[in-house]
């Protein structure tokens, strides 16, 4: 038996919960998860050890073999590679002497792709040892190994200068930019932290939950949901005791803006959980921070501790008696499919990131079974707003329908990427002209689970009654070859991030690629046009949003660039099954000199 | 106390208990929902999605949902059944079933639902995925190859301290089930026979089984449609 590690799991009460802790802390101490580990972690836990190793193996940060010394994850997403993340990827290897997903062979070096690390606006971008790498070229790859071959610690690796406002502070040490472009409400830094709670001990909790309605403030992750309503559904479920999760697994490609929040604004998002908790009566918080953003713990966590300090989270918070709320971080491991609330609760009690059927709700029966809320970062920061203006202000700013302002996190082909925040109802024109884009063939709204918009439809307004969006926005210009370098990346994304629990989710995703690549290739015919079209339908029985919105990618290029599919097929050609016996006996011909 | 409710199923009228799911209260009313990862008597975890039916125009899984006062459920709509035979031929494309040579052949539960669904070509291309046959077991073999992950092992088969003996590993289309060899190693004949027979395809097979004993003819679907025993159960 190992100490170190006796240590971990009884620093978690040998609680099977609490899992992830325990496996991300193992992995920590000893790089990767050892055979002995897992027998270790199993029999203490009183699991299987297959029981185990399904939740390691979900997770893709997790590994059971030596991933390096170094351990490079290299950001795949579409945006990277706009910005030279192929010559980036191929430094990478010849300096390292290994292709991606292989350890160089002194075990120095590990090279791995890894699905968007929330920094599109300074990509490429990779994590080395839990170190975030921004804005890589293959110069600065080549510096990097070598200092790796030096034996240089990664925190010691830096040449420039950290990033701005918080990212340069002594908690955080990192090369990240904020790119802050337009403040509003939540950025403005006009907060004065516990304000909103001082005023919302002093009323009653559902009245806190009528304010919020009123201010007809919807979910910021994406799906929008109420939050006055899902806050009133879970206060009226009966449990033991009800939980408040904040949903900062912001995965969806083209999103950093809940990055920014948590590195310039964590108090008002802290200050937002008590609110929540204090609103649907909840003692426990739970921050569920994706593994990307482990770099900003350190500091996370000692905004928690000023905040217990000065009483506005723990014990009679704000003076009030009996008013108890404490708040964690739950770190994930890397799974996109944890933004989904249910899947997100598994995870956080330990388990693979599977989403849960529906009925019962989280609201109903969510973390260890009670009633429990999941918001996102942005909903939770602008509650605060909400409770110290109140909800008839909250609804001066956006439309009618979408109330309030939204976070957007801008990247691709402009001049000034970054976070914007405006106002729901700015127009895609609008908001082009403000970062910068110019001959632009395409927007990616909402990331690839949103739609991809073109120019006749600039006119379009983002709100939840016409461009929902969660926030993120990518910009392609007219030099980019749409499907080969932006559908068909994020249609590999999501084939990568299904959970596989659904049959649907878990293979046709992958016939539909084929089917891409056939058409790029120049093989595609007009049936595989229909079939994309006539077989996405089948995508609606999977449980989730990844799984119903996999295909977007390509049925949202499908509608509004049908040219480019067109321009692709061949029109003369009515069958084509794409095999060709020239290429595909082409190694044989050459290895027996036949022609 | 029970509580009944109504509701309807196809423009059928229907009466059920209060937390039935759709399939088992559909099945009281003779009326059958195709299912491949339920198992009466465990919790339903709607992997398949084979059970899908429309209700208030969403789709839903009718084995995790349970019934509501005046439901209105749609199930044997030509979009729906369409739907249920594509996900057939998804898992017919994904993995490599080779009926003819299979022990399961004429006992299996995809098998019977790809002849309920008249499934001649699917309109899937085939994956041909490389998989393997594990026979690391002492007493069972896992075939990769006929594995639907249906979850129904990793459900079902638990020691006295409920832990799993099967497990998922890996995500998406890499995903697999696992067998713990240490804890499963003394599974008795008649624990191991139990396991096969929680599998609906032939992905788990007994090392010393009775294989092919059953001659064609003979086979549990040999002479009825799958679901057609709950169809034909006269009240």
């Amino acid at each position: 038996m190992d100490k170190t590690l006796d240590a971990i799991i009884k620093k978690y009460n040998e609680d099977k919960t609490r899992l992830m802790d325990i496996l991300i802390d193992t992995q920590d101490a000893f790089g990767f998860i050892r055979e002995e580990a897992a027998d270790q972690i199993a029999e203490t836990l009183d699991i299987s050890r297959v029981d185990l190793e399904q939740t390691i193996s979900f997770y893709h940060f997790f590994s059971q073999q030596s991933r390096g010394k170094y351990t490079i994850y290299l950001n795949d997403s579409a945006v990277a590679f706009m910005h030279g993340r192929r010559e980036v990827a191929k430094t990478f290897e010849k300096e390292a002497g290994c292709k991606f997903g292989q350890v160089s062979e002194d075990g120095q070096i590990g090279l791995f792709n890894t699905s968007c690390i929330g920094m599109n606006d300074q990509e490429p971008a990779a994590i080395i040892n839990g170190v975030v790498f921004t804005r890589l070229t293959p110069f600065r790859v080549k510096e990097i190994v070598k200092d790796i071959r030096d034996g240089v610690k990664v925190e010691d690796m830096f040449q420039a200068s950290y990033g701005d406002g918080n990212n340069c502070s002594d908690l955080i040490k990192a090369v990240v930019n904020n790119h802050i472009m337009k403040k509003g409400p939540i950025l403005s830094s006009d907060n004065s932290s516990g304000e909103a709670i001082k005023k919302v001990i002093s009323i009653n909790p559902q009245d806190v939950i009528e304010e919020v309605k009123l201010s007809n403030i919807r979910g910021r992750g994406g799906a929008g949901f109420p939050t006055g309503l899902k806050w009133d559904f879970c206060r009226k479920s009966k449990g033991e005791t009800r939980y408040v999760f904040c949903n900062a697994d912001e995965g969806e490609p083209g999103t950093f803006k809940d990055r920014v929040i948590l590195t310039e604004r964590p108090r008002l998002l802290f200050e937002g959980m008590v609110i929540a908790g204090y609103a649907i009566e909840a003692s426990e918080g739970i921050l569920y921070l994706r593994y990307e953003y482990k770099y900003l713990q350190k500091f996370l966590e000692s905004i928690l501790e000023e905040m217990r300090y000065k009483h506005l989270i723990g014990k009679n918070i704000g003076g009030k008696e009996g008013f108890n709320f404490e708040i964690r971080i739950q770190f994930g491991a890397g799974a996109y499919v944890c933004g989904e609330e249910s899947a997100l609760i598994e995870s956080a009690e330990g388990k693979r990131g599977e989403p849960r059927d529906r009925p019962p709700f989280p609201v109903e029966k969510g973390y260890l079974g009670q009633p429990t809320i999941v918001n996102n970062v942005e909903t939770l920061c602008a509650i605060v707003k909400v409770v110290i203006k109140g909800g008839e202000w909250y609804k001066s700013f956006g439309t009618i329908e979408s109330t309030g302002t939204k976070l957007l996190s801008v990247s691709g082909d402009c001049r000034f990427p970054g976070v914007y925040e405006v106002e729901w109802g700015f127009s895609v024109i609008d908001i082009l002209e403000m970062v910068g884009g110019e001959q632009v063939q395409a927007v990616q709204v909402g990331g690839p689970s949103g739609s991809c918009i073109g120019p006749n439809e600039f006119e379009r307004i983002l709100g939840y009654e016409d461009l929902s969006t969660g926030g993120s926005m990518i910009i392609i210009n007219n030099r980019r070859d749409l499907l080969k370098e932006i559908v068909l990346n994020f249609t590999n994304f999501f084939i990568e991030e299904s959970c596989g629990s659904c049959t649907p989710c878990r293979t046709l995703p992958i016939l539909m690629k084929d089917k891409l690549i056939k058409i790029i290739e120049g093989k595609g015919v007009m049936q595989d046009l229909m079939d994309i079209e006539r077989w996405s339908g089948i995508m609606k029985a999977n449980r989730c949003g990844l799984g119903h919105t996999a295909l977007n990618p390509i049925l949202s290029t499908l509608k509004n660039f049908r040219h480019l599919y067109l321009n692709k097929i061949q029109r003369e050609v009515e069958f084509d099954t794409g095999f060709r016996l020239d290429e595909a006996v082409k190694v044989g011909k050459l290895i027996t000199n036949r022609n | 106390m029970n509580q009944l409710i109504e509701f309807k199923i196809d423009g059928k009228e229907c009466m059920g208990q209060k937390g039935q799911s759709i399939v088992d209260a559909a099945k009281d009313n003779h009326i059958y929902i195709p299912t491949l990862c339920n198992i009466p008597g465990i919790k339903p975890r709607g992997a398949c999605r084979i059970c899908s039916v429309r209700v208030n125009g969403r789709l839903m899984t009718a084995c995790t949902s349970p019934i509501a006062e005046g439901m209105d459920i749609e199930s044997k709509t030509p979009d729906i059944e369409n739907l249920r035979k594509a996900i057939i031929e998804l898992l017919f494309t994904e993995g490599n079933h080779f009926c003819p040579s299979c022990e399961r052949s004429g006992n299996c539960e995809l098998q019977a639902l790809g002849y309920r669904y008249q499934m001649l070509v699917p309109r899937f291309k085939f994956q041909f995925t490389q998989r393997t046959v594990e026979a690391s077991h002492p007493k069972l073999i896992k075939d990769h190859n006929r594995c639907i992950l249906c979850k129904r092992c990793i459900r079902a088969i638990k020691d006295e301290k409920g832990r799993s003996l099967f497990a998922f590993g890996k995500r998406g289309h890499h995903v697999q089930i696992n067998i713990d060899t240490k804890l499963s190693k003394n599974m008795t004949d008649n624990e191991a026979k139990e396991a096969t027979e929680i599998c609906p395809v032939g992905a788990i097979l007994l090392k010393k089984g009775d294989g092919f004993c059953d001659p064609i003819g003979k086979r549990k679907y040999d002479h009825y449609a799958i679901g057609s025993e709950i169809e034909t159960l006269e009240k």
